[in-house]
């Protein structure tokens, strides 16, 4: 029995007490693939990451590592890695010995974990830092020693339970761009954690999306933000206006819907004609002078500067509407009447609400 | 890289028996089958250390055979079970951990074999049954047996940890073997050694003479007038021992938690000088044998006492016998005791924090306010510790009470005379021993209610900016008013020890001399035998440096693995765990003392008379601290760090090890000075315990004072008080301080 997954959940449920931290998961992640978890604070995605690890043990299903039954093994003997999002970093150690605990561990000679923790360092740019304590160092450095430390045993897994959510913008920028360029040179299977959305579009593979202890929805970065499959994606993943339509009919791959009297074309995603919901994305809401074209007429409440855009809020027959608008130059005030049409894209249908 | 060892689909063959798969199985199941071949099953030879078996008849004759021989030469059918239940896991070495049968065969082999293993030392005895009632049942036997030894011991260790590996095997504890095991062995430690002589009391209180259960007998033992009678109320009798011993308890309670708040409050909120000063000092009471003070109170108000003495022949004052009674007992009592409370209260008191109180400040309360609805509020966890160990401790104490009570009985001395005295009376002393458990164990629930489950958490982990509150001038008064008399007689006292060595007769002839020290640890040196130890005092003092320096380590160690279980994993029954763990803290050391004796001087486990009892009593009378301390530090410490600890491959043993220990260095090093100098300085429990062989410095002085002779036992005193300091020292320089990161406030 051979498959091409690192890692593999196959109706994983874990249960503290009463409490079902996640219920019932299955999914796969393909070797050498950074894989995201996604989700609000609470939905299981540390429970979920701690059972690839094992240092939490499911209470139904199985766990594979490669094409092993991991299931039952203690964290010890599983071949994965963690970075912690407190980093823990052995305060007692210097750099050196916290990053060549693991090695030794694996009982290889002296002057080899030596160097492979020195090619480690070197990664992450930190070689001449060895000798000092992790106290003597920054944040940033810190959690490149901590990121150092995993990667030289060169796991099967390596993890990350939101790695930079202790670090300013712009070095989350920077710092998430350095793991996902070591983790493609080395091509190593990575499973993130984080709920940051920007985060996890800029760097995964894959994105798991969990809500309330399940999978809402699995898939690339593009397909979960065109496509979200139910009110939680499409809102989750970017902001969505998400307003009631009507599916007229379908025609081949799409279906003619109407949106308060404007029609528009989207890929009908498995819909029959009747009530269906629709999200769109705030940007693609354009507001013309009204009476202008044939759009539906609103009214702007709120209006406001973010420096390279700026943001309405619009009431119309629709609801209240959250819309983006690149045009700088000219800022409508609130009150203004407008006549609201949408673009071609960032409109879509949503299959399950 | 790690090797991890995954199911057989990638391991290529069974493994073999040399490679490093279930390694900890064959290393206990070598153990075991090592027990049952090779080490003779009982211990009919004397002492844990004695070896005299080995050339004395090993392996056939009957007392020191193997388990295996007991059954075939020495027609010990009933053995036969444990060759069986050895015998089934070896058909585990050949399977992976992750298959079924492997798990299942340990669980079942293990387990039967455990319980098997000890029952069958219950049922059959030195004399024939092990309870009466199976004599009735199968008829009377011929059959007996001894004591387990080492062979039986190292067959339970093996059947105990198969259980636990079959529990990790099943996925228990996040399927950590090494976690298991700490887990099982810790519960089978306290349930032999704290819960089953507490039962055994039970049982035996229950019992007449003839060893028949009585119920209306204990009823009336339990209920009698000596033990609740209140004629001190209307006449000049004096009342039972029970209301002596609680009256006592709760005042000492009170008072030792009021001085050492007085303590706390005037070295953490005050400026006084000399802040160090007081810390030292009050350290010393620790290391001083409790009766120690007695024994300077008598040299000093005693009918011959110093005070007696001048007032006599500066005012023709008559010397009276005033200190002997309650307030003898008082007076010795809290000046050994609140030492305790200030040390639970100092770390109470620094912890509230300051933040709360400037808030209650900018709210518009005045300092005595602050101090009386916000300051003391938080310390209630702390005073209510404070009071229960005042209290504990004095139900306990056996040698001022002893030395100083006179006609005032109180609980722990009448168990030891109904148990040495000369009527002899165990069934006596055992519901007295329930009277005085019940006392505590009231006492310490009656605390958990108090406490509730209100959040007295104040060092939340943010750096705390502000600064303490200085005492509202009338606190600091009333504080200053109760320290000072209380600082003032310790130093008398501890005068007085350092002195009374030195002087001839107390009392009588002040002149100075050595003769004292001379008597107890001269050391001649003869051309025909070398060095003789030639002092009276040797013998006790070196067994007492030795029990205590191999229970100390044992101690801490067990006392820190247990804090780490409770700190760091999750269990079905932890809470159960965690009160037995707490009991034997609330037991005083008079009850544990007659629970061992009653529970260990028949088989199967057998060991009064040794100095395995002695180790044993003192690691679980002492362990308890160890647990606090460790889980107090532990709780500081980030659980991420073992976990990170544990994906990086690190076994948990070496994560406790190179992780865990290293940061837990003050820790350790409260918890082996504490257990050393407890060790040192016990007698309620130990003068219960003591034989010829092995008698201890504490029984022996105590001894000493008994007869009279106060200057060789303040000498004695002086000496052990210089090695705990000594000890200290040693301690704090082997196990060092924690290196940690330069910079000040850190961060995990
Ligand atoms: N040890 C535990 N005992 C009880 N409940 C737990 C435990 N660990 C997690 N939970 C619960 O399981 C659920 C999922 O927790 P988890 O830590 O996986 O969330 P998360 O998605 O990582 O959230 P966050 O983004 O806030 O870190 C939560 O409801 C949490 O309260
Ligand atoms: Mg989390």
């Amino acid at each position: 029995m051979s498959n091409s997954f690192a890692v593999e959940f196959k109706n994983v449920t874990k249960a503290f007490g009463e409490v079902q931290a996640v219920r019932d998961l299955n999914f796969s992640i393909q070797t050498g693939q950074l894989v995201t978890l996604l989700g609000p604070s609470g939905c299981g995605k540390t429970t979920t990451l701690r059972l690839i690890a094992g240092l939490e043990m499911v209470t139904e299903g199985q766990v594979y590592i490669g094409d092993n039954d991991v299931t039952k093994l203690p964290a010890t003997e599983r071949d994965v890695s963690m970075v912690f999002q407190s980093y823990a970093l052995f305060p007692h150690m210097t750099v050196m010995q916290n990053v060549s605990y693991g090695l030794t561990m694996s009982s290889l000679p002296k002057p080899e974990v030596h160097e492979k923790a020195q090619t480690g360092l070197e990664l992450v740019g930190l070689s001449g830092y060895g000798d000092r304590l992790p106290s003597e160092l920054s944040g940033g450095q810190q959690q490149r020693v901590a990121v150092a430390r995993a990667l030289v045993l060169e796991p099967e897994v390596l993890l990350f339970d939101e790695p930079l959510s202790n670090l300013d913008a712009k070095l989350r920028r920077r710092v998430r761009e350095e793991i996902r360029e070591l983790q493609q040179e080395l091509g190593l299977t990575t499973v993130y954690v984080t709920h940051d959305q920007e985060e996890a579009l800029a760097v995964s593979d894959r994105i798991i999306v969990m809500n309330e202890a399940v999978i809402a929805q699995e898939g690339a970065p593009r397909q979960l933000y065109e496509e979200p499959v139910n009110l939680f994606v499409s809102d989750f993943i970017g902001d969505a206006n998400l307003v009631k339509s009507t599916i007229l009919d379908i025609d081949g791959s799409h279906a003619n819907v109407d949106i308060r009297g404007i029609r528009i074309q989207l890929p009908h995603r498995g819909l029959t004609p009747g009530e269906s919901m629709v999200a769109i994305r705030p940007q693609s809401i354009l507001l013309k002078q009204s009476g202008t074209e044939d759009g539906i007429p609103g009214t702007i409440l709120k209006a406001s500067y973010l420096g390279d855009h700026l943001e309405y809020t619009v009431e119309c027959a629709l609801g209240e509407l959250f819309v983006i608008d690149n045009q700088i130059q000219t800022q409508q005030p609130p009150g203004t009447n407008v006549s609201i049409t949408f673009r071609p894209y960032g409109v879509s249908l949503i299959p399950e609400s | 890289m790690t090797t991890p060892s995954f199911s057989p689909e990638t391991t290529p063959g069974f493994p073999g028996i040399f490679s490093k798969d279930n390694l900890n199985l064959k290393l206990w199941l070598g153990i075991a089958w090592l027990g049952f071949l090779i080490l003779p099953w009982y211990a009919a030879y004397d002492g844990f250390w004695s070896f005299i078996w080995v050339t004395d008849g090993y392996p056939t004759f009957d007392e020191y055979s193997p388990g295996i021989l007991q059954i075939t030469m020495h027609d010990r059918w009933w053995l036969w079970p444990v060759a069986l239940f050895l015998l089934l896991p070896l058909s585990a070495l050949s399977w992976s951990k992750t298959d079924p049968r492997y798990a299942l065969t340990l669980l079942f082999s293990g387990g039967l074999g455990f319980a098997f293993t000890l029952s069958q030392g219950f049922i059959l005895g030195l004399h024939g049954w092990g309870w009466e009632f199976l004599g009735d049942v199968f008829g009377p036997t011929e059959q007996k047996q001894f004591g387990m030894g080492y062979g039986a011991l190292l067959v339970c260790g093996g059947f105990l940890f198969m259980f636990t590996q079959g529990l990790a095997a099943r996925g228990a504890i996040k399927g950590d073997v090494f976690v298991c095991g700490s887990i099982g062995f810790c519960i089978v430690l306290v349930a032999i050694f704290v819960f089953f002589p507490v039962g055994r009391i039970l049982i035996n209180s229950l019992q007449d003479d003839e060893g028949n259960y009585v119920f209306s007998l204990f009823l009336e033992k339990i209920t009698s007038h000596s033990i609740w009678g209140l004629d001190c109320f209307s006449s000049n009798l004096s009342c039972g021992v029970a209301w002596n011993s609680l009256l006592m308890g709760v005042l000492v309670g009170l008072a030792t938690t009021v001085l050492g708040l007085a303590f706390a409050l005037l070295v953490t909120r005050t400026g006084m000088q000399a802040k160090g000063f007081v810390r030292t000092a009050s350290l010393l009471p620790i290391i001083t044998p409790p009766f120690v003070i007695g024994l300077a109170l008598i040299l000093l108000f005693g009918r011959a006492g110093a005070v007696n003495v001048f007032l006599e022949w500066a005012f023709g004052i008559p010397p009276s016998r005033w200190l002997y009674g309650l307030t003898g007992i008082l007076i010795a009592q809290i000046l050994a005791f609140t030492p305790i409370a200030f040390l639970v209260l100092i770390g109470v008191v620094e912890a509230v924090s300051p933040s709360m109180e400037e808030a209650s400040q900018t709210l518009r309360a005045s300092r005595w306010q602050t101090f009386w609805t916000v300051s003391l509020p938080l310390m209630r966890p702390g005073l209510a510790n404070a009071f229960l160990l005042g209290f504990i401790e004095s139900l306990a104490d056996f040698g001022n009470p002893l030395v100083l009570g006179g006609q005032y009985e109180v609980l722990s001395t009448q168990i030891f005379f109904a148990i040495v005295g000369a009527q002899g009376d165990p069934g006596m002393a055992a519901v007295l021993a329930i009277v005085l458990l019940m006392f505590t164990l009231t006492a310490f629930y009656a605390q958990r209610r108090w406490l509730g489950k209100k959040s007295y958490a104040t060092v939340t982990g943010k750096g705390d900016a502000g600064v303490h509150v200085r005492l509202p001038k009338r606190v600091a008064w009333m504080a200053y008013l109760t320290a000072a008399p209380f600082l003032i007689m310790s130093l008398v006292v501890y005068g007085m020890i350092i002195f009374g060595g030195f002087v001839e007769t107390w009392g009588y002839k002040h002149n100075f001399t050595l003769k004292h020290y001379i008597a107890e640890f001269s050391l001649h040196w003869s051309e025909q035998y070398g060095l003789l130890w030639e002092g009276a005092a040797w013998n006790s003092f070196w067994t007492t440096l030795q029990i205590s320096a191999i229970s100390a380590p044992l101690t801490a160690g067990l006392g820190l693995l247990t804090a780490y279980i409770l700190v760091r994993q999750k269990f079905w029954g932890k809470d159960i765990f965690e009160f037995l763990t707490m009991l034997s803290f609330a037991i005083p050391g008079t009850v544990i003392g007659v629970g061992y004796i009653l529970a260990f001087n028949v088989p199967p486990i057998e060991i009064t008379g040794t100095g395995v009892i002695l180790v044993v009593c003192f690691i679980f009378r002492n362990m308890p601290t160890g647990i606090r301390a460790g889980i107090a530090a532990m709780s500081q410490l980030d659980p991420s760090l073992d976990e990170a600890s544990l994906t990086l491959g690190a076994k948990s043993f070496t994560t406790l090890r190179r992780v865990l220990l290293p940061l837990l260095r003050p820790a350790l090093v409260a918890a082996l000075v504490f257990s050393f100098v407890r060790a040192m300085t016990a007698i309620s429990a130990v003068i219960f315990l003591v034989s010829a062989d092995y008698d201890m410095a504490t029984s022996y002085i105590l001894g000493r004072v008994e007869f009279g002779d106060y200057g060789l036992a303040i000498a004695y005193s002086s000496v052990l008080i210089l090695v705990m300091l000594a000890a200290i020292g040693l301690i704090q320089l082997a196990v060092g301080k924690r290196e940690l990161g330069r910079r000040e406030s850190f961060e995990f």
